[in-house]
């Protein structure tokens, strides 16, 4: 069937899902793309779909709740949250872990997929860029937060300065600290370079002049010319092949905060691999626990299909087992090392104070997953959402486990501790839950959630099927 | 959340219950494997309890923190607005002003410390000290090397004293029924009472004063009493059993103290004594006892049993330490008598199976050996001490019986009160004691104060006596006024004051001459006067100021009494044969007069670690019939009357038996020491004051104690390295045998050559009885705050060094008991150090691991990083830094932290910083010993040795160099420059096992 | 469609480019300038004084030493300020009636000490020592610049940590014979180089840049 064109968004019929070897509905031709995913940004406000009014209330009010907590922070100090000695980080420190990795997956679809030709990243690349450049300002945030006196945490930068002192090289931290911002910028350039398109196409249809106004401005004057484009294309090639090492980087990185250390359960070899593994698995748990919704709230249930489900389900279900080999390992190392230390570190994991967060790790990122083999899981939507959402809670559990559960027994007994969160530590992880969702929710309103262009040369593809081959094998 | 139970592999195997199972435990010490190494009976941070009263955001930390939180909110604002001051990277320097002398004082050069030599009492006895003066602050207190009682060294309390000066909850008026009054009116008023007085011949008037040995005072004393024939005398020293004088008058006819030289000793048996802790001459008989303990160069060592109810710090390095409950020490000491051939009354108790070892022992050592009688043992374990002492011929060489300096015909509080309660007092004067709070609550003191017309209280505070006198007058500190005291050999200090009294704060001497109808003289000119009419012959200015100057007037000390016939033993009551409720001034704060010492209170009592609280010690044994718990709520009742405090299961405490310590629980004693723990005093007896019997039962409540170590498993590590002396002997290198330390040249980095200076410090365990002087001297040497027990309890205690304690063995009921002090330990290869991104944390040129406070963002990774746990972290503003008395006290060669910085030991730098300077100016180099770390200086046995490695002859080189040095954690090739001396264990052969390491 | 934007707007989209540039770049330059300008560091500013106390009067016109006022300058950490009494040796006979020494003999009747404006300020957490630079040979005028030609009192270095790691990294550069300590007016020779090798050999002079040096 054709579908008709400039179709009003809240009447459109329930459009099925074409199967999970379509990467896009039937009968779209380049107007319906545009109009499509166009619509979704420009339908007024009074037909907004109810659902995204109150998540985004709900997330506003933890984004207040975020604000509290950092005045609390700051006007009293860290010993609000449940940090002590020896456990000298806790949430904040989990929390930055876990939304640098939950970062990974943007970048990884958009650059590494693009290399790779994967024709399945279009419709999902545009949303989990954002969704990377959001999760990595909540991770941001806690470097800075977690510090005892934040309003100095400029002094991580080198900088000429009448002290004569520079940051101390040797420090993991300090290489945080550049491994962090270059990725941010980086993704934020990828990200934006991809919109100027899109940003155009929706100048062209935007209803009223301000709004043309603001994405004209925003659009940089891109005219759709050849020139443009085959810049364009240089520099988004560019980009993908500048932004794909910083991928492995920036976790392996991220993994030296805790490798370089001397502490039994963080001093290992095998963090870097497992780290990014984790990284990317989390990254795509995260990008289906919000495109399954917004695919059927939005009806873009032909153009985000069972393939691409499908194709992050085995995504996650691959680096999943990746990160299962990890945990193998460092048990293999801890008893086969013979080193006292090692091998109590990783009883007191299985057996300690908290081995539940332990076993329910394994449980959440080994142990569920698994069923992403059968076919049937896979294309049951449903169920994959389930799943990505444990798999964010384990990966969530295993930073815990990491940080705290090695600090509270390490080598000298006299000096083991326990770690309990405060209810400040909560407002905080919470809050920047809240932050990310709302500035989700902002980005679907706002700009268009899916690549329009990229999709039209979908169409393309489709209609031209030999020069679709020609591309490929170029 | 489980238990986890003592060796590693049991953790497995842990029955997962509450109640840590003590069979279980039991069974598996039993079992014997290796030495098992552990702590705390009740693994409390796996207990739901303590989880959640952490969890708890915002508990009222109002009187547990000196200085309360909302008195700090207004620096917590502006610590943000500083944060903003940061944040803009330029700001102007605030306009500051500087002050100078109108009449600058001749000897004083500002920037350089003044130490004046006076004394410090305590139960009476002086101390000599030294103290530093900072532009005539005085700022932090040090023993004085020349006198007998102190030897350099000084207990905890001198060092706090400092604190208690610029409390800002010190009285500053006088009070009259409540009423701000003044010292004026106060002398109005007083004097017209005295001259009634006078026309009475004194009839009605009582005095009561604290155990004194104060000449000008005693002098006073004796005058008035002259004067005023119906004026009576009485004495209250709570902490003090007063059958110790008792049964030295007995021996010597008359006032007399049993002296012992523990640097003769060969074997000393102490009958529930803390000997090197507790007593007048602790600190000398510290120093003899820990130079005789010398293992090394062949030495023997001395061997000690200790029997004991309570375990005490000096039954902590005992060689045999054998619990007993303390009502049954009499009739052990008796049976000791007979087995050493003392003509002894039958105790009729069975004899234990060791006591024959231990009399063999005695008997082969004549001349060689003391039996020490516990400070809180009845007369006839003293006089039994005596006569076994005598037996064996120990008197004259090991024991000595001196003259006693002590106020003598005086009456005791039950006196009082019966004369109160009889109407004979109609004017009480309450010269600093605290009756109202600390008379045995047998006594009922309180309704006897009231049939006094007059009361007049001397008091540093306004405290639960205060509150029941008419007059109340603030007490000058010791460090304001000036008196003097004698030591236990009679040793005389001048107390001379360092500072003018703060407030309108008096002496004893002033408020007596009132009474004497001289309202107009000063303590100076008392104190002066007296010694004016004592010392003749020779030039009175020149001997004062020689006696000022060196802190004690020459030729003062008492003779020793040849005491003739033996004395007859008395007949003994029968031991308590149910359970026994033992009394205990408790370690930290005493008698409970220093319960508002905020130091105090946070510092970790020995064995419990516990702060903040006291409890209710009880043996495993007990606390597993009565599935009591850590903790756990016990109400202990005592002849009707009862008092509920958390349970502390205690290993080594003697069986059927409980311990209950005094000084808590006031009602009235500033923000600090008000309303904390419970009060036992209301249970003590009046005749059997230390043990009596009574019954325990559980409350069914749960109360949160904030203890220091959390851990009680070991997990098969070492810290601390024990052996026999036998094995010694075989393998003097026996820390080191097993595992040797690592390659020097095992790291990746060239091998830095440290030229000029290399600081190192080594700590001897076989020494250290865990007496935690050094923790407090530190934290007055080094500005450390005070965080609260709250804060505690998270674990954010701020103590530079620390004082592990270890139990181990495979008898949980009488366990082997380790002591280890850790501070930072100067790692040449600093894992803190690589992972600051700011530099913060750095290695001096002399191996110094530096912490920049001011460079600091507070990551807390080096902490992280850290395998020794030694730096602490300022989770808020914990210094206080807006009560304008407290900053008297810092000492101003050390910053005050801020908030978000990490500090930790330093190991004194101030004072390395100084000598540099002063030896550079006279161009030479520091000598051995010309740098004293806080914590070294102070220790009574002088466990800690401190200096310059590169200089082969300096004591620390030495040390470091014999076969039982060691580093802590030496395999992760950290190469620590504090290291330690592995303790060595005298085990008597004849009763090897029972306190053996298997 | 009409045009949405004129012609110009592609100059504005050019400038706005360089604005942004140019606008960081100043911003800062500015901070720059200010962290180091006097307007922080207070160097050649001369505060407000109780008295106008000129030390080009009395060490360059009446020749008084250093050593008369700030007496511990030699044996503490603390050079001293001169109680009231020092000034008043003079003063209760010369300028005795002079309105300027008024505060002087107010001070020496109502023993309220004199409340002078902090010149030379370090932080809390810095311990600077007068008498091991003074005995190393670091002259009063190598920090304090020629008080003898100051009416009033100002600083003439920043007092930066910068300005101090300077001379412990180099200290040839700076010292000066003993003799030569309390000579203000003192001038570096042009042998500075050898002469200053000379003397750090001399006086034992060890370069100290441990942070303790200072930081305690």
């Amino acid at each position: 069937m054709a579908l008709p064109e400039n179709p009003n968004l809240i009447e459109l019929p329930e459009i099925p899902d074409p199967g999970p070897d379509e990467i896009l509905g039937p009968g779209h031709n380049y107007a319906t793309v545009t109009d499509r995913i166009a619509g979704v940004v420009f339908s007024p406000w009074s037909r907004w779909p109810g659902k995204w009014w109150i998540g985004a209330i709900i997330a506003f009010g933890f984004v207040n709740l975020l604000m509290l907590a950092m005045y609390v922070l700051f006007f009293r100090g860290i010993g609000v949250w449940g940090v002590n000695i020896p456990i000298g980080w806790g949430f904040a420190i989990i929390n930055f872990v876990w939304w640098i990795g939950i970062g990974h997956a943007g970048t990884l679809i958009s650059a590494i997929l693009f290399l790779l030709r994967q024709d399945w990243r279009t419709s999902i690349n545009r949303f989990s860029e954002a969704m990377t450049l959001f999760a990595v300002a909540c991770a941001g945030m806690f470097p800075i937060l977690h510090l005892g006196r934040p309003w100095l945490a400029y002094w991580l930068f080198p900088y000429p300065n009448s002290m004569w002192l520079w940051p101390q090289p040797r420090s993991p931290l300090e290489w945080d600290v550049f491994a962090v911002s270059t990725y941010g910028t980086v993704s934020l350039v990828f990200w934006y370079i991809g919109l100027i398109p899109d940003l155009a196409s929706l100048r062209d249809t935007a209803p009223h002049p301000w709004q043309q106004k603001i994405y004209g401005i925003l659009s940089l004057g891109w005219r759709g010319s050849a020139v443009h484009w085959s810049r364009y294309q240089k520099a988004y090639l560019l980009l993908a092949g500048l932004s794909t090492p910083l991928v492995l980087s920036v976790h392996t990185i991220v993994s030296f905060d805790f490798a370089i250390s001397i502490i039994p359960g963080w001093h290992t070899t095998i963090f870097p691999p497992y780290f990014v593994a984790g990284a990317i698995y989390s990254g795509f748990a995260m990008v289906l626990t919000l495109i399954i919704p917004l695919r059927s709230w939005y009806n873009m249930r032909d153009l985000i299909t069972l393939r691409h489900i499908d194709a992050a389900s085995k995504f996650m279900l691959g680096t999943g087992l990746i990160v299962a080999y990890g945990y193998a390992m460092e048990a293999f190392f801890a008893w086969y090392s013979g080193d006292k230390y090692e091998s109590f570190m990783y009883w007191n994991r299985m057996t300690g104070p908290y081995a539940v967060t332990y076993w329910l790790l394994i449980l959440c990122n080994i142990t569920l997953p698994q069923a992403l083999w059968s076919r049937r899981v896979r294309h049951n939507i449903g169920l994959v959402w389930v799943i990505s959402l444990i798999v964010n809670v384990g990966m969530w559990l295993e930073r815990f486990e990491i940080v705290v559960t090695s600090l509270t027994r390490d080598f000298v007994p006299s000096s083991w501790g326990t770690y309990i969160p405060t209810k400040w530590d909560w407002a905080t992880y919470t809050g920047t839950l809240g932050f990310f969702m709302l500035l989700i929710f902002l980005f679907v309103r706002m700009l268009p959630s899916i690549s329009i262009f990229e999709v039209r040369e979908v169409v393309h593809h489709q209609s031209h099927p030999k020069a679709t081959l020609a591309e490929k094998q170029r | 959340m489980k238990q986890s139970l003592i060796p590693l592999e049991s953790l497995l195997e842990a029955p997962k219950k509450d109640a840590p199972d003590l069979q279980a435990i039991r069974e598996k010490l039993a079992s014997g494997r290796g030495p098992a190494f552990w702590r705390t009976l009740d693994e409390a941070a796996e207990t739901k309890e303590l989880q959640e009263y952490v969890e708890q955001e915002f508990p009222g930390l109002s009187g547990q923190i000196p200085q309360g939180v909302d008195r700090r909110s207004l620096l917590k604002v502006m610590a943000a607005s500083l944060a903003m001051a940061g944040a803009a990277a330029c700001t102007k320097l605030p306009k500051e002003t500087i002050v100078p002398y109108v009449r600058q004082p001749e000897n004083l050069i500002p920037g350089l410390p003044l130490f004046y030599a006076t004394a410090m009492t305590s139960g009476g006895y002086a101390r000599g000290v030294l103290v530093e003066s900072h532009l005539n602050r005085p700022t932090k207190v040090e023993g004085n090397p020349d006198h007998p009682a102190s030897l350099g060294s000084t207990t905890i309390f001198e060092q706090a004293s400092v604190l208690n000066l610029y409390d800002p909850d010190r009285s500053e008026t006088a009070l009259h029924e409540g009423e701000i009054s003044n010292w004026a009116t106060f002398t109005g008023a007083f004097s017209t009472e005295a001259q009634d007085i006078a026309a009475r011949k004194g009839e009605g008037l009582a005095i009561l004063t604290g155990q004194t040995t104060s000449p000008t005072l005693i002098y006073q004393m004796t005058t008035l009493q002259s004067q005023y024939p119906g004026a009576k005398w009485y004495i209250h020293e709570p902490g003090v059993n007063p059958a110790i004088s008792g049964a030295a008058k007995k021996i010597a006819g008359k006032n007399a103290f049993v002296a012992y030289d523990f640097s003769q000793a060969d074997v000393v048996v102490s009958l529930d004594s803390d000997f090197l802790n507790n007593g007048p001459a602790a600190l000398a008989y510290a120093r003899q006892f820990s130079k005789k303990r010398s293992v090394d160069n062949g030495n023997t060592p001395v061997r000690l049993y200790a029997i004991e109810s309570t375990p005490t710090v000096s039954g902590s390095i005992a060689d045999h330490r054998f619990p007993v409950k303390s009502s049954a020490i009499p009739s052990i000491a008796y049976q000791l008598a007979k087995a050493c051939g003392v003509n002894a009354p039958d105790s009729g108790a069975a004899s234990p199976v060791w006591l024959n070892a231990v009399a063999q022992d005695l008997q082969n050592s004549k001349g060689q050996c003391i039996v020490v009688a516990g400070e809180y043992q009845p007369e006839s374990v003293h006089l039994a001490a005596w006569a076994i002492n005598s037996a064996l011929g120990n008197v004259g060489k090991t024991v000595r019986l001196l003259e006693g300096v002590e106020a003598d015909n005086t009456h005791g509080i039950e006196e009082l009160t019966g004369d109160l309660n009889a109407g004979k007092v109609e004017v009480l004067v309450i010269l600093d004691s605290n009756p109202v709070y600390s008379a045995p609550g047998a006594l009922n003191f309180v309704s006897a104060i009231r049939k006094a017309r007059l009361v007049v209280r001397l008091g540093q505070f306004f405290d639960e006596t205060s509150r029941y006198s008419h007059w109340h007058v603030p007490a000058a500190h010791s460090l304001e006024t000036w008196s003097d005291a004698r030591a236990f050999d009679g040793t005389t200090t001048i107390i001379q004051p360092l500072i003018a009294p703060l407030y309108e704060n008096k002496s004893a001497h002033e408020l007596l001459s009132i009474l004497m109808a001289k309202p107009d003289q000063s303590a100076h000119d008392i104190v002066k006067g007296y010694w004016q009419s004592q010392l003749k012959g020779g030039d009175f200015d020149t001997i004062w100021k020689t006696s000022l100057h060196d802190g004690w007037i020459a030729g003062k000390t008492v003779n020793t009494i040849n005491a003739g016939g033996t004395v007859a033993l008395p007949n003994l009551q029968p031991a308590i044969a149910d359970l026994e409720v033992v009394f205990r001034p408790d370690p930290t704060i005493g008698d409970g007069s220093w319960a508002n010492n905020g130091w105090l209170q946070e510092l970790p009592k020995p064995q419990s670690k516990m702060t903040w609280d006291n409890t209710v010690a009880i043996s495993p044994k007990d606390a597993q019939r009565m599935n009591v718990t850590i903790g756990d709520m016990l109400k202990v009742i005592v002849n009707g009357q009862s008092a509920t405090g958390p349970a502390w299961i205690l290993p080594g405490h003697a069986e059927n038996s409980v311990t209950v310590y005094l000084g808590y629980g006031r009602t009235a004693s500033g923000k600090v020491g008000t309303g904390i723990g419970y009060d036992a005093y209301p249970i003590q007896q009046v005749n059997t004051p230390w043990n009596a019997p009574g019954t325990i039962s559980k409350t069914g409540e749960h109360y949160r104690l904030a203890n220091v170590q959390e851990t009680q498993t070991m997990a098969g590590r070492e810290p601390v390295r024990a052996t026999d002396l036998v094995e010694y002997r075989k393998t003097p290198n026996f820390p080191t045998a097993e595992e040797p330390p690592l390659d020097k040249a095992t790291t990746l980095y060239p091998p830095w050559p440290y030229e000029g200076y290399k600081w190192g410090m080594t700590i001897d365990l076989n020494v250290c009885t865990g007496c935690s002087a050094c923790i407090i001297a530190c934290q007055a040497e080094n500005n450390i705050a005070v965080v609260g027990k709250d804060q505690v309890a998270r674990g954010r205690h701020m103590h530079w060094i620390r004082v592990d304690r270890y139990y181990a063995g495979n008898d949980i009921d009488n366990p082997e008991i380790y002591n280890q002090p850790v501070p930072c330990m100067h790692c040449e290869d600093a894992p803190c150090e690589v992972v600051c991104p700011v530099a913060a944390t750095v290695h001096s040129n002399e191996g110094l691991n530096e912490m920049v406070y001011n460079r600091c963002v507070g990551t807390r990774y080096c902490s992280n990083n850290c395998p020794y746990k030694v730096r602490r972290f300022n989770f808020y503003l914990y210094s206080d830094w807006n009560t304008e008395s407290l900053r008297g006290m810092r000492n101003p060669d050390v910053t005050v932290r801020s908030r978000g910085v990490m500090e930790k030991c330093s190991y004194c730098i101030q004072r390395i910083q100084e000598s540099k300077i002063q030896t550079e100016k006279e161009g030479r180099s520091i000598r051995d010993g010309e740098v004293v770390t806080a914590c070294q200086q102070v220790c009574p046995t002088q466990a800690i040795t401190f200096g310059n490695l590169n200089d082969k002859g300096s004591a620390v080189a030495r040390k470091q160099a014999l076969p039982r040095n060691y580093g802590l954690l030496d395999d992760l090739n950290t190469r620590p420059r504090t290291t330690y001396l592995g303790f060595v264990r005298n085990s008597n052969e004849a009763l090897s096992g029972s306190t053996r390491k298997s | 469609m009409p045009q949405l934007f004129r012609p110009s707007s592609n100059t504005i989209a050019r400038l706005s480019i360089v604005a942004v540039i140019l606008l960081l770049g100043s911003t800062l330059a500015l901070a720059y300038i200010m962290d180091r300008g006097p307007w922080t560091t207070s160097v050649r500013v001369a505060p407000e004084q109780p008295i106008p106390f000129s030390h080009k009067h009395h060490v360059k016109d009446d020749g008084i030493d250093c050593r008369y006022c700030h007496t511990s300058v030699e044996t503490s950490g603390f050079a001293g300020l001169p109680p009231t009494e020092t000034c008043m040796s003079c003063h209760s006979q010369i300028w005795n009636n002079a309105s300027v020494t008024q505060p002087i003999r107010d001070s020496w009747a109502s023993g309220q000490s004199i409340v002078w404006t902090r010149v030379h300020k370090l932080p809390d957490f810095v311990y600077f020592n007068h008498s091991i630079h003074l005995n190393k040979g670091i002259g009063c005028s190598a920090c304090h610049g020629q008080v003898s030609e100051m009416p009033l009192m100002y600083k003439v270095n920043t007092l930066n940590m910068n300005w101090c790691v300077n001379c412990h990294r180099n200290p040839a550069a700076y010292i000066r014979p003993k003799s030569e300590i309390f000579n203000v007016d003192y001038v570096y020779p042009a042998n500075q180089a050898e002469l200053g090798a000379k003397l750090v050999k001399e006086y034992h002079v060890n370069s100290l840049t441990d942070c303790v040096t200072c930081h305690r």
